[in-house]
């Protein structure tokens, strides 16, 4: 076929596509494609959008673990969750600009991902075992850590002693938020320092380090966890592949920094599907809870609408009644 | 004891860019003041030349841009770690190596003084003087072995109740192969955490350069004091300007833009003391630089001397916990 056939016949075909379309045929336009159908980045496997969502966002054909949001994580995680500090964003303190000026860059961000900022927390429940949760968003500004992220977290571990709840904190980040120049780096210590906090009350923190955790946060709370668990396929560091490469001027292994990787050298407990992290997850509370015998609050029920176990309130009323009992000797 | 790195004379002290006008100038009168004319004219001369050469120096030292400030910090014979704690302490230096788990990272070096009478820990970064050196140190840039080594050395201060003294000069943590798999980014933050727990003061004095999580490794303090030609950044000037300005040759508007100088965090809460630096930098007169740096930490230790375990950590707590840019809807 010549290319000018080649265009007459593709001429033909779009007058007779628009010919269906006016006779009400159901085309299905590329757009509306899009939306039904996703290709897999890993294996290329065309398939519905619905299998995928079915399947958390896991590729049923290779196991690809597609990027997920912070709330669509919390969905697949906790049976129940209440937000905290939903309403607060970023500042520009520096009155930065590169080729951007951060406030464009916050707006853009927030309008893209319809989020406020790089972490969504608040309390959830397991199994009915509540938990402090932290969760990040890579699509928030490649979940870079600000002032934002690490004030949320910092109260939200705040929050959990005071209600004597374990954290879990959901990596997902780039590290730290240039923009935000020293305030930033500070923030490591802000949630490291809470986090000591945590420690000294013996209340479990874990952390799951998803898709990709790099940087600050990966030299902060991401690797504090007292268990450590990542997800299949994530890639998780402290200084990027790219630097690493220039720096040394060496080729890098094709599964370095990825999970397996860090499993091989120590630095992650689990290294677990999608599908295998709530499981796990109520299971490591409930062994540790019954263990350490820590129970949450009360009003860490109440707060999650559940109804509040005898063996708290009984706790509790023990407690209250403890200086007429000291009284009474 | 330890062998004295040799000072600089001042006339082997080699100039930065924006010095040499000065420089030329300075020539041009040591050249006529040596001449063994005494006429009226030669003096008047001479008597203008130095008027220009005050009124240069005003107007190079006057208005340093925080590019040349970087400049200085990173002169190659600006006073190290090493220097700064045979100045401090001229009698006493037990250095202590070692993590006790396979190596001795020499990027950081650590050991008791004794300081007024006071015997304190010293852990810091050391840039090397020369090439040989600067190999033994890896040029300031720590592995995992290092921030290990000196959180060994943190508890050992903990428990013998011995105030610690940080000396930060650091183009950031080493970006390596071996870094990764030894967990330098776990390194780090465990020592962020730990230095938030510790019972005794932290001082921690950034006399260069310092960047990103390879300086807060070892810089969680009751007062972070800052060289007056110091920098501290979550992120080199260049690497910020690879990244947003996707070429190096931005670094003169990144170090503007992330606004890294001793005066601008002292602005933002972040360092609680600038110490002064003779004119031109530390190295063009040593001994009156250590002086500034003793002054500085005696004050420190008077601040503390009276506050218990418990104040300190809250003190500790409550500075980073209050740093940080958001608004709350």
């Amino acid at each position: 076929m010549s290319l000018k056939d080649w265009f007459a016949q593709r001429k033909e075909n779009t007058q007779a596509e628009k010919q269906l379309d006016a006779e009400g045929m159901n085309r299905v336009a590329d757009e509306q494609y899009a939306k039904l159908w996703h290709q897999c980045f890993s294996c290329n496997t065309n398939l519905p959008k619905k299998d995928l969502e079915d399947n958390l966002d896991v590729c049923p054909v290779c196991g690809y673990h597609n990027r997920i949001g912070a709330y669509q994580r919390i969905a697949q995680l906790t049976d129940t969750f209440v937000e905290w500090d939903a309403g607060m964003t970023a500042t520009d303190p520096l009155l930065f600009t590169d080729t951007e000026p951060y406030v464009k860059r916050i707006a853009d961000a927030q309008r893209k991902s319809k989020l406020n900022d790089a972490v969504i927390t608040g309390l959830g429940a397991i199994n009915e075992q509540p938990i402090a949760l932290a969760v990040m968003d890579f699509a928030y500004m490649g979940g870079s850590m600000g002032s934002v992220v690490g004030e949320k977290i910092t109260r939200a571990i705040e929050q959990a002693i005071a209600l004597n709840v374990p954290v879990c904190v959901v990596t997902a980040s780039g590290g730290a938020r240039m923009q935000e120049g020293m305030f930033s780096l500070m923030q490591m210590v802000k949630t490291s320092a809470a986090l000591a906090r945590l420690h000294d009350a013996g209340l479990l923190y874990l952390t799951l380090l998803t898709e990709p955790t790099f940087g600050g946060v990966t030299a902060s709370y991401g690797t504090l966890g007292d268990i450590i668990i990542a997800e299949e396929g994530a890639r998780i560091g402290f200084a990027g592949r790219r630097v690493i490469e220039q720096t040394i001027h060496q080729k890098l292994p094709a599964d370095f920094q990825t999970a397996g990787y860090l499993q091989k050298y120590g630095q992650v407990d689990r290294v677990l599907k999608r599908s295998e992290i709530k499981t796990e997850m109520g299971l490591l509370l409930r062994l540790h809870n019954t263990s350490s015998g820590k129970l949450a609050h009360s009003q860490a029920y109440q707060q999650l609408g559940l109804t509040v176990p005898d063996t708290v309130l009984q706790a509790e009323i023990a407690l209250h009644k403890q200086p007429a009992l000291a009284h009474n000797h | 004891m330890m062998s004295t790195p040799s000072a600089v004379s001042p006339e082997k002290i080699q100039p930065l860019d924006f010095e040499k006008p000065l420089i030329a100038l300075q020539k041009q009168i040591e050249a006529l003041a040596t001449a063994q004319n005494n006429s009226e004219g030669i003096s008047n001369q001479l008597q203008t030349l130095q008027q220009q050469a005050e009124s240069l120096r005003q107007e190079v030292y006057g208005n340093l841009l925080p590019a040349q400030r970087l400049q200085i910090a990173r002169h190659p014979q600006r006073p190290n770690t090493l220097e700064v704690i045979q100045a401090l302490s001229p009698d006493c230096w037990i250095e202590l190596h070692g993590d006790r788990a396979g190596a001795d990272d020499r990027a950081i070096v650590g050991g008791i003084i004794e300081f007024e009478g006071q015997p304190m820990m010293v852990v810091g970064t050391q840039k090397g003087r020369g090439m040989k050196e600067n190999l033994v140190h890896n040029f300031g840039m720590a592995n995992p072995e290092g921030y290990r080594k000196a959180l060994r050395l943190f508890e050992h201060a903990n428990k013998f109740n011995m105030p610690i003294l940080t000396l930060i000069d650091t183009p950031g943590a080493y970006p390596g192969i071996e870094g990764e798999q030894h967990a330098i980014g776990h390194a780090i933050a465990l020592n962020i955490r730990e230095m938030a727990r510790m019972n005794v003061p932290i001082f921690s004095v950034v006399m260069g350069e310092a960047s990103s999580g390879g300086a807060l490794g070892i810089g969680v303090a009751n007062h972070i004091y800052m060289l007056e030609h110091a920098q501290y950044t979550v992120i080199s000037p260049e690497g910020c300007a690879s990244i947003l300005w996707r070429s190096a040759s931005f670094a003169t508007q990144a170090a503007e833009a992330l606004k890294i100088t001793a005066q601008d965090l002292t602005t933002f809460g972040i360092c609680d003391a600038i110490i002064p630096e003779p004119q031109g930098g530390s190295h063009y007169d040593t001994a009156s630089a250590f002086e500034a740096i003793a002054k500085q930490l005696k004050i420190g230790l008077a601040t503390f001397k009276d506050y218990s375990a418990e104040a300190l950590k809250n003190q500790r707590y409550e500075k980073y916990r209050s740093i940080g840019a958001f608004t709350e809807k």
